[in-house]
């Protein structure tokens, strides 16, 4: 293995000490990843945008930084590179959320989340591949290009976020950070064998994320190992005033419970089954490894009771009313005024406003997405809304007293994350319904507001990654990352190694003869 | 209430599109006439559960507004303004034609 | 197209009008209701903007808690119900000026619910309007029509869009439908939207500049045969923007509803225009999307909290209200009616309550404003408070003619100084050397000069005829140059009379 190899293959934790050390500087560590990306590109695909200038500088910033001033008040996490879901505004670096309408476009400001990264001096490698504006469960409805599994190239790698998981299970990012409204984090997390979270609702600011579905909506991170989600939870996460729905309060220790889980003791921790997730629909290699899993969070001392989530099949369809919706009104920004794509009406059609944004709207927008503003615009429709909207909002309220119920019998609950493992590129496209059931798992959590989070429980029969999640109170996030890291040092142990091992990466062979050159 | 599922025709979808300011094609239109058939039975799944006595859910967390003091901050320039605009004149934005009210 | 239209006298005799006002106030806070961008009329197109104001990807609204105290303001003065929990909505609709294209409104939880305005009408007769619900909302963009005449949106080749204006907080007070003002219709709408300004101005929530289109007025009105029989279809004139037009556009629905009835017609719904060049409503394009807003409860913000205890704080900030305290200063001032109401047409009450203050009377005060001053404005075209002249100036003025340092024409003329910028009355005094000639010799040499150039009328005065008195004060200005005080004049020719 080449030294270069054997960098970028280091969870960020341990990037982070070495940097802290002296042994390798950010430029080094985003040069690393540079290189990385150059070679995985051709057949991973993750990335719409490298910002490898930007990045170089920050990562010179830093170094500086450190050299003078030392490491002393910045976060752990300071100085490693990060990709960003191409959903999240950065200033001067096109965002397009995948899809046409906003091709070219160059934000004039940044996220909050951007700007607490490049306060922590986290240099910005790029903007990762997604269903356009988050729609979709594959990344196969990105206008630009699918994102290939690193673990099959023939496969999907879940999505939206396919781009972010991609980009870190393939080692051309060591962190990433995605969106999850229905599971958009955590579902691509299980079929890469990656860490996805969706911290509570309200936890990391909104302000800078394009909105998809706001009330559902929440930054996330993306990672290979679960303190590394910890610690970049801990930077990206807190009080943003520009956001109304953020939560005034601190962000709780997460990388503390993550350091605790690690020493895998769960003595006292009452572990939840949600008897409604699983069974029928569920793959047998899923279940198989989710048992197991299961078996092994009791051998380090929690205890297992079984957990009824009664209105969780109703879920998923509220959530069909509630997110398109939301959709049908957060894209109607997008009308060849002000940003972004502008097509005039053909010849012989009137040359005006309203068909101007018509024509730009048909030309703009992918199938997925007008299927969703359709639909939305039709639930939300004077004498509907109350059938509609309405009621999705009443299963809402069902769906959270589910989990406060739950909560009083466990600390945490604990699901497989996907049905099923990576499907391959268009196996699914042709029925929506079919690609709806990715989420069905992920789907409470957003509801629900509540903290989720997929780790990798092992691969399936069919060798791809099965992921395992868990579930925690609202504004509780700690709570889950303590067994999330407990089971991963668990089977960690069984594997010898992380799962990415397991992994064959061809596109690193060709780095290390560049290196050895 | 709605009982059942809705059923839609072309010409619907197409209303839709209008309202949605999308200039949908009579093939698109026909498509999504059939899948929003099959996803808009979503609707009698909920109505199962929606009782009267269940209060709606619009934001998970329950917060209250945080009001912000009346003080500004530096606005964007005109020019950042305009950057992303597809056509500008006279440091405005353009709009074709504008037929009518709204 | 000229439309039939009914005389006036005969359509309200004929159908009682209801009617209701949609009237939009803007706010005068420092910044948006959503994002912290300045707020500042005729700035430089598109640079009192953020990316909130601007609609870019991402982008979050904050709500502007000076807005909402300035709405509950309003609302305390519309003697709404005030609600503890408000809640901001969505109303979507495509239009170049709205950035986001949906407007961010209150729905069906507002900030402030039902309440009541008493307004005074010319007779002094009091018309309570009732009030359905006054709740907060963004405004919209503007766009300048180019291509076609006078600007006008008919005919334009293409639009030009300044968003400094979108984002700016409005209160939308909402009328619930009033009944039997029957022909008094227009002049209780025209006097409810101007007790409205005089409100908002009282209160220092608005600068209520129609002209600048800080408010504007939807005038809904609909006829129908009596108070049993159902009601008519209603049109809806959209954006008046002067009281006049308010009045103008009520009269003319209701002549032209009347007739359309009359011959058998059907009223449409629809959205009209007041067109201030031909004094007609014009109808507008009846819309596809019509009232389907799909309003759902914005879920990028949460419920707005105002506590009762901070209502209470607010209500204790109220200043008195216009009517109240015009019917105070009414007393005060010993004005009648139709003096405190050109006063307050000329919106001088304030300049007279500070003339007042500074010393002058009430009547004095009054006489200024209204008369010289007033006229000036007038001819300037701008109002009494752009003048430069200020309720102290007229109260040095009124102290000069009391001390009879001036006479009229002499306080007028320094008056005109003032007006003119020649400085303050005691420098425009000086600089002229106006002064009273009362009791000097020249005087005196002045009336003997009169009498004896004017025999005629020296007779006629002494054989008890007055009237032509006039003619010799006049004589005797003019050879002081118009320094004389009159009284003076007539006291010494009184004297003469009596010895000679």
């Amino acid at each position: 293995m080449s030294a270069q190899e054997e960098l970028v293959k280091q969870s960020a934790s341990d990037m982070a000490a070495q940097l802290r050390s002296g042994q390798v500087s950010s430029r080094e560590l985003v040069q690393a990843h540079l290189d990385v990306i150059e070679a995985a590109e051709p057949s991973i695909d993750a990335f719409l945008q490298v910002s490898a200038d930007q990045a170089l500088e920050q990562a010179d910033a830093f170094d500086q930084r450190l050299a003078n001033e030392g490491a002393e008040g910045l976060p752990e996490l300071a100085g490693v590179p990060i990709a960003i879901k191409d959903m999240i505004v950065t200033k001067g670096i096109p965002t397009t959320a995948a899809s046409k309408i906003l091709e070219g476009w160059v934000p004039p400001y940044d996220a909050t989340v951007i700007k607490k990264l490049k306060a922590a001096g986290m240099p910005i490698l790029g903007k990762t591949n997604l269903d356009e504006f988050a729609q979709g469960s594959s990344t196969e409805h990105s206008a630009f290009k699918p994102t290939h599994n690193p673990w099959d190239t023939e496969r999907v790698p879940g999505g939206s976020g396919g781009g972010s998981a991609s980009a870190v299970g393939a080692f051309e990012a060591p962190l990433a950070l995605g969106t999850d409204t229905g599971g958009s984090i955590r579902q691509p997390g299980s079929l890469t064998g990656t860490v996805g979270v969706k911290p509570t609702y309200g936890g990391v600011s909104r302000f800078g994320a394009i909105a998809m579905a706001s009330s559902l909506d929440q930054i996330g991170p993306v990672s290979r190992t679960v303190l590394d989600a910890a610690l970049l939870q801990e930077v990206i996460g807190g009080y943003d005033r520009r956001d109304s729905t953020s939560i005034p309060k601190p962000v709780p220790p997460l990388a503390q419970a993550a350091r605790q889980g690690q020493k895998r003791d769960l003595k006292g921790l009452k572990v939840g089954l949600v008897k409604e997730l699983g069974g029928e629909g569920y793959q047998p290699g899923v279940e198989a490894r989710f048992n197991e899993a299961v078996s092994l969070l009791e051998s380090m001392g929690a205890e297992v009771v079984q957990v009824s989530c009664p209105h969780f099949p109703y879920a998923l369809a509220a959530y069909y009313i509630i997110m398109p919706s939301e959709v049908s009104s957060n894209l109607a920004r997008y009308d060849g005024m002000r940003y972004g794509l502008r097509v005039m009406p053909p010849e012989g059609v009137p040359q005006t406003a309203a068909n101007m944004m018509a024509a730009t709207r048909e030309a703009g927008f992918g199938d997925e997405v007008k299927r969703r503003i359709i639909l939305g615009i039709y639930a939300l429709s004077a004498g509907y809304y109350d059938a509609w909207y309405g009621s999705a909002q009443k299963v809402r309220t069902l769906v959270i007293r589910d989990f406060e119920k739950a909560f009083e019998q466990a600390d945490v609950l604990v699901s497989p994350t996907s049905p099923t493992t990576a499907f391959r590129f268009g196996e699914k496209m042709d029925d929506p319904l079919a690609m709806y059931l990715n989420d069905v798992a992920t789907i409470p959590a957003n509801l629900a507001g509540t903290p989720a989070m997929s780790i990798p429980a092992g691969l399936s029969d069919d060798g791809l990654p099965v992921g395992f999640q868990f579930f925690a109170p609202q504004m509780r996030d700690e709570v889950m990352y303590r067994p999330a890291a407990a089971l991963e040092a668990a089977l960690e142990e069984q594997w010898g190694g992380p799962i990415s091992k397991k992994l064959s990466t061809p596109w690193l062979d060709g780095l290390a003869q560049d290196s050895t050159k | 209430m709605i009982s059942g599922m809705p059923t839609f025709t072309r010409e619907e979808i197409k209303h839709l599109g209008d309202l949605a300011r999308i200039a949908l094609t009579d093939q698109e239109a026909d498509r999504l006439k059939g899948e929003l058939n099959v996803i808009a039975d979503s609707i009698t799944k909920v109505q199962q559960v929606a009782g009267d006595d269940v209060p709606p859910t619009a934001n998970p967390i329950p917060l209250e507004a945080y009001l912000r003091p009346d003080e500004a901050e530096e606005p964007l320039t005109q020019e950042a303004a305009l950057s992303g605009a597809p056509v500008t004149e006279s440091g405005m934005f353009v709009a074709p034609r504008i037929l009518g009210e709204e | 197209m000229a439309e039939k239209l009914m005389k006036y006298a005969d359509a309200v005799a004929k159908y009682d009008p209801v009617f209701g006002l949609e009237v939009h106030v803007e706010l005068c806070t420092n910044t948006k209701l959503f994002c912290p961008a300045h707020i500042e009329f005729g700035g430089e197109p598109n640079t009192q903007l953020t990316p909130v104001s601007l609609g870019l990807p991402g982008s979050l609204p904050v709500v502007n808690k000076t807005a909402i105290d300035y709405a509950v303001k309003l609302g305390l003065a519309l003697h709404c119900k005030v609600n503890e929990w408000s809640q901001f909505a969505r109303k979507n609709y495509f239009y170049p000026d709205m950035p986001r294209d949906y407007q961010i409104s209150q729905y069906d939880k507002p900030l402030n619910g039902e309440g009541y305005l008493d307004v005074e009408l010319d007779d002094g007769s009091i018309f309570r309007v009732p009030i359905e619900r006054a709740h907060v909302e963004d405004d919209a963009g503007k766009n300048t029509h180019v291509g076609g005449a006078d600007g006008r949106i008919e005919g334009a080749d293409h639009s030009l869009v300044d968003y400094n204006r979108a984002g700016v907080p409005l209160v939308e007070i909402v009328t619930k439908p009033i009944e039997g003002a029957g022909a008094r219709t227009p002049e209780v709408a025209g006097a409810y939207v101007r007790a409205i300004r005089d409100i908002v101005r009282a209160l220092g929530i608005s600068h209520a500049r129609m002209e600048q289109g800080n408010m504007r007025a939807d005038v809904n009105v609909s006829l129908h045969a009596g108070p049993d029989a159902p009601l008519g279809t209603r049109s809806e004139t959209k954006n008046v923007n002067t009281f006049k037009g308010i009045e103008k556009t009520l009269t003319y629905e209701i002549r032209r509803q009347a007739a359309l009835l009359e011959s058998g017609g059907e009223v449409l719904q629809e959205t009209r225009h007041w067109d201030e060049s031909t004094q007609t409503t014009a109808g507008g394009r009846v819309k596809t999307d019509a009232n389907d807003y799909r309003y759902f409860p914005d879920p990028d913000l949460v419920m707005v909290h105002v506590t009762k205890d901070h209502i209470e704080e607010l209500r204790a900030q109220m200043p008195e209200m216009p009517r109240e305290r015009r019917a105070r200063l009414k007393k005060e001032w010993d004005f009648t009616d139709r003096q405190m109401q050109d006063a307050v047409n000329a919106d001088a009450v304030d300049l007279i309550e500070d003339t007042v203050k500074a010393g002058a009377t009430a009547a004095g005060a009054r006489k200024w404003w209204l008369g010289e001053i007033s006229r000036e404005a007038n001819a300037r075209g701008v109002s009494l408070q752009e003048l430069p002249i200020s309720a102290q100036d007229v109260a040095d003025v009124e102290q000069l003619i009391a001390d009879g340092k001036l006479n009229d024409k002499l306080a007028k003329q320094t008056v005109s100084g003032v007006l003119a910028g020649e400085g303050k009355p005691a420098e425009v005094v000086k600089k002229h050397g106006y002064q009273v000639v009362s009791d000097d010799g020249a005087l005196d040499a002045a009336v003997d000069q009169a009498l004896k150039d004017n025999p005629d009328i020296v007779a006629k005065l002494k054989g008890g005829n007055m009237k032509p008195m006039g003619a010799i004060i006049g004589a005797v200005m003019r050879a002081t140059k118009g320094q004389a005080d009159a009284k003076a004049v007539s006291k010494i020719v009184m004297e003469r009379i009596a010895k000679s």
